[in-house]
């Protein structure tokens, strides 16, 4: 065990995973000798050569591209997108050809990628985006979301194991700001929830960065047990777990950092609706970001993004409901 | 880097056409004409079928074009992996697929390909080596640069090939497939098939220079190949294989050809001025590849007996087989293992004295 941060833990797992299997590399935009713009693979060429830790063209449809290709003769690529927001430039590659080609072909289509999201330190509307419900709408795609620093390690593990396509949707605001226990082996965490803190009057439900954000919110609430479920896995989604907690708790709140329309919230809350509804006990509250692209200024960031006094408000409400 | 000019002339045709011996023994050059007949055949066919409601959908031919695949694909190794579009319907017979199989994907039925999961040419049989295409195009020109790329990082002597048309070369994804493989040198072969039409757009709104032109700017060779000689086809391919797996890097083979019908079943191609089609009809590609061999007095007529018959059989096997079940429609969207790609069939002469050797 050592104490990571959470963007250490996600370096060591790439290592682990670049040691321990040769069809592993490494594809992405200054990951090579720079050791990418977060310095998440700083370090890496030196071990395992610029053919592994690959510096790639500024082209995010034939880094996603190349590495289907690459994948279905037998490599397992990771790829890193700069920035997540940069995704769009390989959307097509993405959903159209590796998450319809096992259903189509039965062809595999094991790449991992990587995807530093999220906001909250004036990276303005194109550096500070959630893209993580556009796969989530796309069928054939995994998407897995750390928050903390041994999640991000074994659900890499994971990802970079799984025959599918995954998106691992890493949080820039919890790179460095995260640290936590993580063991040293390789270690596949499930693509399952997780109960971060268990309770029985209500539940908030959220994942990544907003699994803190619902820890400091509902810490000291008036005394009132608040559960918090960390999601973990938006694809496969953990069904059994969320109507769990609702059947222990009857009160649930959902916290999106993504734009709040047809967000993972949004599923979360349908779900709700659906199986959940004779276990309620007062309606399903959300708290996203609204539909705005994120601003760049502070106070205007801060405006939108949800923050713990949000969801403190939130789950006042709702226990007063 | 030098561009190879080799586009037809027009009007009319030589009695005789210039044999390319130095590669192609006689039972090469039958077998080309073979996957031209099938792949007509088969198309013919489907279209009948297609008329009598038993193809779903929309239907997508390569009449016309049969030189293009053919060639292309004969010149490829079993260890070569493609990715076909939706014209080339020759290199899916080269590698191995049955005509039955062919005609139940046109038909959405079980012994299809994809099990009715995708339509028409959408299809690649990964047991040969091949990846379907997508519709958007040309995406697989990414895919194949990817597979190109392993194949060098590994030190592999294998290439990987991509079939697109001049439509595709508007596409972002044709600038970036052709840069990542020039910087990386990779062995990998891009057919760009020149059909004159994308859907029904001229290449005059498509393209300011004629896209060969590029190869240069992205470090690699071009060349221009009459894409309806099946031979030419063949010997340009060949060479960029091995120009490819000797490290050479990869090649870019513009394929002047014509889509002698409409972009689908349903178009009635009415702003193709008459008169391109009836120079283009002097330059059928099968009719070509005829006269080559008749002039080397090969039974042609009994070829293509042989060759309807296969498909009459065909038919009939794909007409008795079932429709697919719905139990399992929601299945496999996730895989749970990676499975690997296999080996095509490789039928061109060369590779088979290879074979047991250095393939």
């Amino acid at each position: 065990m050592a104490t990571l941060t959470y963007l250490q833990a996600i370096s060591a797992a790439l290592r682990d995973e670049l040691r321990a299997d040769e069809r592993v590399l490494m594809m992405g935009e200054d990951i090579g000798e720079f050791g990418g713009a977060f310095k998440v693979t700083d370090g890496f060429v030196a071990e395992f050569g610029t053919d592994r830790v690959m510096d790639t063209p500024l082209a995010e449809s034939a880094i996603i591209g190349c590495a289907i290709g690459a994948a279905v003769v037998g490599m397992r690529p990771v790829c890193e997108m700069q920035f997540s927001d940069f995704i769009s430039c390989g959307f097509d590659q993405l959903v159209n050809v590796a998450g319809k080609m096992h259903y189509r072909q039965d062809l595999a289509v094991p790449i991992t990628v990587r995807l530093p999201s999220g906001g909250g330190f004036s990276g303005g509307p194109f550096h500070s985006q959630n893209p993580e419900a556009l796969f989530m709408h796309s069928p054939g795609i995994k998407v897995v979301a750390p928050s903390t620093a041994e999640d991000a390690k074994g659900l890499l593990h994971a990802a970079i194991r799984d025959p599918n396509p995954v998106c691992f949707m890493e949080h820039k605001h919890l790179y460095r700001r995260v640290k936590g226990e993580v063991p040293d082996e390789i270690y596949e965490t499930p693509f399952t929830a997780r109960v971060a803190r268990p309770g029985s009057d209500l539940v908030v439900i959220a994942y990544g960065a907003m699994v803190e954000v619902a820890l400091q919110a509902t810490a000291d609430l008036d005394g009132a047990s608040v559960e918090v479920l960390d999601l973990r896995s938006l694809v496969p989604l953990d069904e059994t777990a969320i109507l769990d907690s609702v059947s222990r708790c009857s009160k649930v709140v959902i916290v999106d950092e993504a734009n709040m329309t047809c967000a993972a919230g949004a599923q979360v809350a349908a779900l709700i609706a659906e199986k959940g509804f004779e276990d309620l006990d007062g309606p399903v509250v959300r708290v996203a970001t609204p539909d705005v692209p994120i601003p760049f200024s502070p106070p205007l960031e801060q405006a939108v993004l949800p923050g713990v006094d949000r969801v403190k408000e939130a789950c006042r409400d709702l226990l007063a409901y | 880097m030098a561009t190879e000019t080799a586009q037809p002339a027009g009007g009319t045709t030589p009695a005789s056409e210039p044999a390319h011996p130095e590669h192609l023994q006689l039972e090469d050059r039958i077998w080309l004409l073979r996957a031209m007949l099938l792949m007509r055949g088969i198309e013919e066919r489907a279209m009948s079928l297609y008329r009598q409601g038993k193809v779903p959908g929309s239907f997508y031919d390569g009449y016309g074009q049969e030189a293009v695949s053919a060639g292309a694909a004969f010149a490829m190794a079993p260890e070569d992996r493609l990715c076909i579009l939706h014209r080339d319907l020759a290199a899916h017979l080269i590698r191995g697929v049955t005509p039955s199989r062919i005609l139940s994907q046109y038909m959405g039925r079980a012994a299809g390909i994809t099990r009715g999961r995708d339509g028409n040419v959408h299809f690649g049989d990964r047991h040969l080596g091949c990846v379907g295409m997508v519709s958007m195009l040309p995406d697989m020109m990414l895919v194949a640069t990817g597979m190109a790329m392993a194949f060098k990082l590994r030190g592999e002597r294998r290439a990987a090939l991509t079939w697109f048309g001049d439509g595709s070369t508007s596409r972002g994804d044709f600038h970036e497939a052709m840069n990542w493989a020039g910087v990386q040198k990779l062995p990998v072969v891009f057919v760009l098939e020149n059909n004159q039409y994308a859907y029904s757009t001229p290449l005059d709104k498509q393209f300011a220079v004629d896209p060969v032109e590029r190869a240069a700017a992205y470090g690699f060779t071009g060349v221009t190949v009459d894409g309806n000689d099946a031979e030419a086809m063949f010997e340009a391919t060949l060479a960029a294989r091995q120009r490819a797996v000797a490290g050479d890097g990869p090649t870019l083979i513009e394929a002047v050809t014509m889509r002698m019908h409409g972009h689908a079943a349903h178009d009635d191609m009415k702003y193709v001025p008459k008169q391109q089609v009836e120079e283009w009809r002097r330059r059928d590609p099968v009719e070509r590849q005829e006269r080559r061999l008749r002039d080397l007095e090969v039974d042609v007529d009994a070829l293509r007996a042989e060759v309807t018959a296969e498909i009459d059989a065909a038919a009939t096997e794909a007409l008795a087989g079932p429709m697919p079940t719905a139990d399992d429609v929601l299945d496999g969207v996730f895989a749970t293992e990676a499975e690997a790609l296999g080996d095509g069939q490789a039928p061109w002469s060369g590779y088979a004295k290879a074979a047991g050797g250095d393939a």
